[in-house]
């Protein structure tokens, strides 16, 4: 079979390897190539070695940034999964109209980024009118805004692989203990949370690398005013390439960083979870 | 009875063996009415606000449209004509259809390919499309503009090409892992009647493959439809994309937004995404979670 498959490569495997070469393969190369280099366009590129990793830090965006980043993925992990997770045991509680109750907190999760950026900024600064500011008036305002829309957006999401989760409980292991005599608190914090592990683990990595990564809602909410406080990494790395002529190397450096990071985060998922996906 | 139900069981019946707790489920039902109005409230805020006066919104987007501020289908007619919108919604209309069924069937023939063939060179290739899944779209966007210009990609057809490349990596990687668990005794069989690769291929294998490849198809009609940066980058103002016109909409206007048409734009990028979840509900809530826990 293999023999008699190979020269059917060119039809099976091509098209997509030729696109995947043109949109990821040759532009990851030259992006990693281009960190180290000065230029304004791709063609005028001159080797520097690390002066642009070097420059990101002569002022202080990047690292706000990735201050600023961190805090809102902390908060985010915490309070979309507290909520999923109770909104979770709620609707498998056998409550009527669960599946109508799913649909919805499942919905926001299907809009765009840019969409749900601008649905958000309409009801905070309708909600701040009444005090006569609007959201770039303070860094606070944004980060807690953004805090709430990405809890708009995850929380069904989430919410639906708890409900996996915890239907796969046998339901012997709960009325087991009831028998012994526990507590409805004692079943949840012996039995429930200890046998949801895995969905909590997958779930904090989903809201983590979601997080992180945000950038269409941390555009079209705030932009990252008032004056870049409010700026997460992808949206300062966009400024940088964009913003800024002579900049491009830097930013192209930063997302260097930006992708090390993700790595790491994806890597330690990886070993957390079992390399069971792994195997090709 | 209650050992019974223990997998198959709905839900309901689990209630019901714990012997009524009527007054503690009341509870949990208001608490949900509350969580799915808070939920809904701001779809429809924006959808109430899309029949209102456009000097009636920004500021005040909590009242009621009133015989004053209602503003009929205006916005919908007049509002949306200056932003291009019509355009933008065929625009990201074509580009999403054409990219997943680009997607679907080249990925499908791929992800095929590279399992039954297990060459080095296939799992070199497969090794390069499962990286490329965890690298953030800022490491490659500003190269990737470049390269995809140079190579005169850069127009609604050419993107189909770009997305197709840029949407491998997940789709291979979920399309090969459903290609492992398929027994090849069945392709084998083909064979021995005299089919060759392709017609194994589209006569045997296809048809199997088609639950995930419904899942792959989603995953990315979701994605593309809703995705800002990179059509932005590579189309650029010319020829938008809704999220692009969106975008342009607010940003390129200081001052003098037209704030009733923009609702109106809005509930345009939302509606044909509710329509479609509401049809295909289960498919798509199971498809987004698998491409979650796998990927």
């Amino acid at each position: 079979m293999n023999k008699n498959l190979s020269k059917y490569f060119p039809l099976f495997v091509l098209p997509t390897l030729a696109a995947f070469a043109a949109a990821f393969i040759v532009p990851f190369a030259m992006g990693l190539y281009l960190s180290f280099c000065k230029f304004t366009t791709v063609g005028n590129a001159e080797f520097t070695g690390f002066a642009n990793y070097a420059r990101i830090f002569s002022n202080s965006d990047f690292t706000n940034a990735l201050w600023f980043t961190v805090k809102f993925t902390a908060v985010s992990i915490i309070t979309v999964n507290i909520f999923a997770f109770c909104l979770a045991l709620l609707l498998t509680k056998g409550i009527k109209g669960t599946n109508v109750f799913r649909t919805i907190f499942f919905m926001p999760n299907l809009i765009g980024g840019i969409v749900l950026g601008y649905i958000w900024n309409l009801i905070i600064n309708g909600v701040l009118a009444g005090f006569g500011v609007d959201i770039t008036y303070k860094a606070e305002y944004g980060f807690w805004g953004l805090v709430i829309l990405t809890n708009w957006q995850m929380i069904g999401y989430m919410m639906v692989i708890y409900i996996a989760g915890l239907q796969n409980i046998p339901k012997e292991l709960i009325q087991a203990a009831y028998i012994d005599g526990a507590t409805g608190r004692q079943a949840l914090f012996k039995i429930t949370i200890p046998m949801v592990m895995p969905s909590v683990t997958i779930c904090t990595f989903l809201t983590l690398t979601n997080a992180f990564k945000l950038f269409d809602q941390n555009l079209a909410l705030t932009a990252g005013a008032p004056a870049r406080q409010t700026s997460m990494l992808a949206l300062d790395i966009y400024n940088t390439f964009y913003g800024r002529v002579g900049w491009q190397g830097v930013g192209q450096a930063k997302a260097v960083i930006f992708f090390l990071i993700v790595a790491l985060i994806a890597f330690i998922q990886l070993r957390l979870t079992g390399q069971r996906e792994e195997r090709a | 009875m209650d050992i019974a139900i223990t997998n198959g069981g709905s839900p309901k019946k689990e209630t019901k063996n714990k012997g009524g707790k009527p007054f503690k489920n009341a509870w949990a039902v208001l608490l949900l009415i509350i969580l799915a109005a808070l939920f809904i409230f701001p779809i429809l805020v924006v959808f109430l606000n899309s029949f209102k006066t456009k000097f009636s919104i920004m500021g005040r987007p909590f009242e009621l449209p009133t015989a004053e501020t209602f503003a009929g289908l205006d916005n919908y007619i007049t509002g949306i004509k200056s932003a291009d919108i019509p355009a933008a919604f065929g625009r990201s209309l074509f580009i999403t259809a054409g990219s997943v069924a680009a997607l679907v069937l080249f990925t499908s023939m791929t992800a095929w390919y590279i399992v039954r063939s297990n060459s080095p060179l296939c799992k070199g290739i497969y090794s390069l499309f499962t990286f490329s899944m965890i690298v953030p779209f800022q490491m490659v966007m500003y190269t990737m503009t470049y390269v995809v210009t140079k190579i005169g990609l850069n127009n609604p057809i050419g993107i189909i090409f770009v997305y197709l490349g840029f949407g491998a990596g997940l789709s291979v990687f979920m399309l090969a892992g459903f290609v492992k668990s398929v027994p090849y005794e069945l392709e084998e069989a083909a064979q021995i009647d005299g089919c060759n690769p392709v017609q194994t291929f589209f006569g045997i294998v296809m048809p199997i493959l088609r639950p995930t490849a419904v899942t792959v198809a989603i995953l990315n009609a979701m994605w593309i439809w809703n995705d800002y940066l990179l059509p932005y980058l590579i189309l650029g103002t010319g020829n938008k994309t809704l999220p692009v016109a969106i975008q342009i909409a607010m940003q390129g206007a200081y001052g003098s937004v037209n704030w009733g048409g923009f609702m109106a734009m809005l509930v345009l990028a939302i509606l044909p995404i509710i329509i479609f979840y509401l049809i295909g509900q289960k498919y798509i809530i199971e498809g987004v979670i698998a491409g979650a826990v796998k990927g």
